[in-house]
């Protein structure tokens, strides 16, 4: 996991929001502040030409680090250090991220502001499959997957070493999404990007991941590359994911039923935040919070009770 | 056949022409059994499901063909009964649990309201039944629970009370639209494997509406793969899932990746659906088909025989 030289590194970064009520209503109904902590103490590397990806459940605080990196948030504690010059996002929301009063050339010319000179827009263009003519267009002539398109040209303006695409094929249908990640795929091998890749849709990582970042609960879980997570997924979260996956091939396995739900972030249960729900939890799990080591953070794990 | 549907059309006048959201479209479904129906964006499944329990928008309607409720027509009745059967006869899932839930009553309240009107039982009983129900969908503590509104619940929680509510008549037809695509993957599987236990247990006929093929091959008996309006293929989910017979299907299929499986690329479908104002003259996949020849730009196919499905595509003509 440690290498030389990572373009990206996350030392123990953190970040809280203050969710409390207006000061009056404190005041009057005794409340105290109330923070939630949506992203906690997660490290890890991203090394330059390869794509982690970070997958999890809603509200697992999957979106808080790729805003926390992309500068969006700052981190409440821990250290993030990127070794590159510039990074971009592409976002989910193909309607919401692309302004609908500028043409196609304007959107995409934005992140050049920074550089000297840049690429000419049709050849940004025809690298994403559209077609020059396609700069003097605005967003609604555009299908969601063109726009999705559009949105990867913009990224791509500023030259950067990183790119981080947060849920970027979601609202598409699934044969847009496979032209989608043929075309990323294309763009890392051509251009050497590197991704940071957050999904909830864990065929979807498969597919495009050389390593995984499993999150639960603002934690990062279990980490490892993605051959060996899909083969031999260790934490008990990441076996339950995998197991609750419909399958496709129609093989009839016998599936552990799925019990419960994500507990409310406001008041994360003690110890691991897994335990309440997890099969293998003992005493130790639901008082002492497991150490992140050997790519999994889990007591089971670490005991070789699993 | 508890429902059963016959060259089904649903049109949308407008200014520039109608558009023709829904073409003519045939399928049936036996007690005890789900039909996937599955499709992209704007292909018309959610239409269909709109049309059959009567709730299609205006100026949206049903312009020719027929819908049988166990052997009795129900496209043309009126308002009035058309709501005393949904309910009653067919119960409703949509995608979004708080469009279906209202946020000003409790959910003991709306299941008791619900069960009131379409069974003959007393308020006592109509408040056991609703226990029962929501003990059936799987909420911990329904005694305690009832008294909760909506908001009280998460995402997963509101889709089986929704679900309760549904059931809350014994309907004999499902109408399962997206059921679990608001919801996480975990939460999927419970509520996946609620509605198969259903079908299963009360004999009900579901019908799943998703675009979602690993939530069919869960799922559902058969299913109907939808393009553009029309049925382009209906078979066993098996065979329509590993020997799909309409190059669409195919391309579909190729198009989701699957995990275990090692690939470098995905399977791709050039350009996209056509709009509903610009559905091309013959089939209306043949501008993306790997396969198409003369006959597909002028003609355009019905569902032929093709193994053990049935797909609109002139390939099958020729065996």
């Amino acid at each position: 996991m440690h290498s030389a030289n990572p373009l990206l590194k996350l030392e123990s970064v953190s970040r809280d929001f203050d969710v409390s009520q207006p000061w009056l209503n404190r005041v009057i109904e005794r409340e105290p502040r109330r923070i939630l902590r949506a992203v906690d103490r997660v490290s890890f590397e991203v090394k330059s030409g390869e794509t982690l990806a970070l997958v999890g459940e809603s509200g697992c605080g999957k979106s808080t680090v790729a805003r926390l990196i992309a500068g969006l948030y700052a981190p409440s504690e821990g250290r993030i250090e990127f070794r590159g010059r510039r990074l971009q996002m592409i976002f989910q929301d193909p309607y919401a991220s692309l302004n609908p009063r500028w043409r196609v050339r304007k959107i995409i010319a934005e992140p050049m502001i920074f550089l000297d000179g840049g690429k000419p827009i049709g050849e940004l263009l025809l690298q994403v499959g559209l077609s020059p003519d396609d700069a003097e267009r605005y967003p609604h002539e555009f299908s969601g997957g063109q726009r999705q398109r559009i949105s990867i040209a913009r990224a791509l303006a500023g030259e950067p070493e990183l790119l981080i695409c947060d849920e970027p094929t979601s609202a598409l249908d699934v044969s847009v999404q496979a032209q989608i990640l043929n075309l990323m795929a294309d763009l890392q091998d051509r251009l050497g990007l590197t991704y940071l890749f957050i999904s909830h849709n864990l065929a979807v990582v498969s597919l495009v991941a050389d390593r995984v970042g499993v999150m639960y609960l603002g934690r990062i879980v279990e980490l490892a590359n993605a051959a060996d997570l899909f083969a031999r997924p260790r934490h008990p979260y990441s076996r339950m994911l995998l197991d609750a996956l419909p399958d496709l091939g129609m093989t009839g396995k016998p599936r552990t039923p799925v019990a419960g739900e994500v507990p409310n972030p406001l008041a994360p249960p003690a110890g691991c935040p897994f335990h309440p729900r997890c099969p293998h939890a003992n005493a130790r799990c639901q008082v002492e919070v497991p150490r992140f080591a050997g790519g999994v953070a889990c007591h089971a794990v670490e005991e070789g009770r699993i | 056949m508890i429902l059963e549907i016959k060259d089904l059309t649903v049109q949308f006048p407008t200014r520039r022409g109608i558009l023709t959201a829904v073409d003519s479209i045939s399928f049936s479904i036996a007690p005890g059994e789900v039909l996937g129906v599955v499709g992209e964006s704007g292909a018309g499944k959610s239409m269909t499901g709109l049309a059959v329990i009567g709730l299609l928008e205006p100026p949206g309607r049903i312009a020719a063909g027929e819908v049988r409720l166990e052997g009795r027509r129900i496209d043309h009745l009126k308002h009035e009964e058309m709501r005393r059967i949904r309910g009653r006869k067919i119960g409703v899932i949509f995608q979004d649990p708080l469009t279906s839930l209202n946020p000003l009553y409790t959910i003991g309240q709306q299941l008791e309201e619900t069960i009131l009107t379409h069974l003959p039982l007393n308020k006592n009983q109509a408040r056991e039944r609703a226990l029962s129900l929501l003990r059936e969908v799987g909420i911990p503590a329904p005694e305690a629970r009832y008294g909760a509104y909506p908001h009280h619940f998460s995402g997963g929680m509101r889709q089986r009370v929704v679900i309760a509510l549904a059931l809350a008549a014994e309907p004999r037809l499902l109408i399962a639209d997206e059921p679990t695509t608001a919801l996480d993957v975990s939460i999927q599987a419970q509520i996946i494997a609620l509605i198969k236990r259903l079908a299963g247990e009360r004999g009900a006929a579901v019908m799943l509406i998703t675009h979602d093929m690993g939530v069919i091959a869960e799922t559902a008996q058969r299913v109907a793969v939808m393009y553009a309006g029309r049925v382009v293929e209906i078979g066993p989910v098996r065979d329509v899932i590993h020997s799909p017979r309409h190059p669409y299907t195919v391309g579909l299929m190729g198009s989701i990746p699957k995990i275990g499986i090692r690939q470098e690329r995905l399977l791709q479908i050039e350009g996209a659906m056509p709009r509903l104002n610009a559905i091309p003259p013959g089939c209306a996949f043949n501008p993306r088909c790997p396969r198409r020849f003369e006959r597909c730009l002028v003609e355009r196919p019905d569902l032929l025989s093709a193994g053990s499905s049935r797909a609109a595509c002139w390939l099958h003509a020729l065996s």
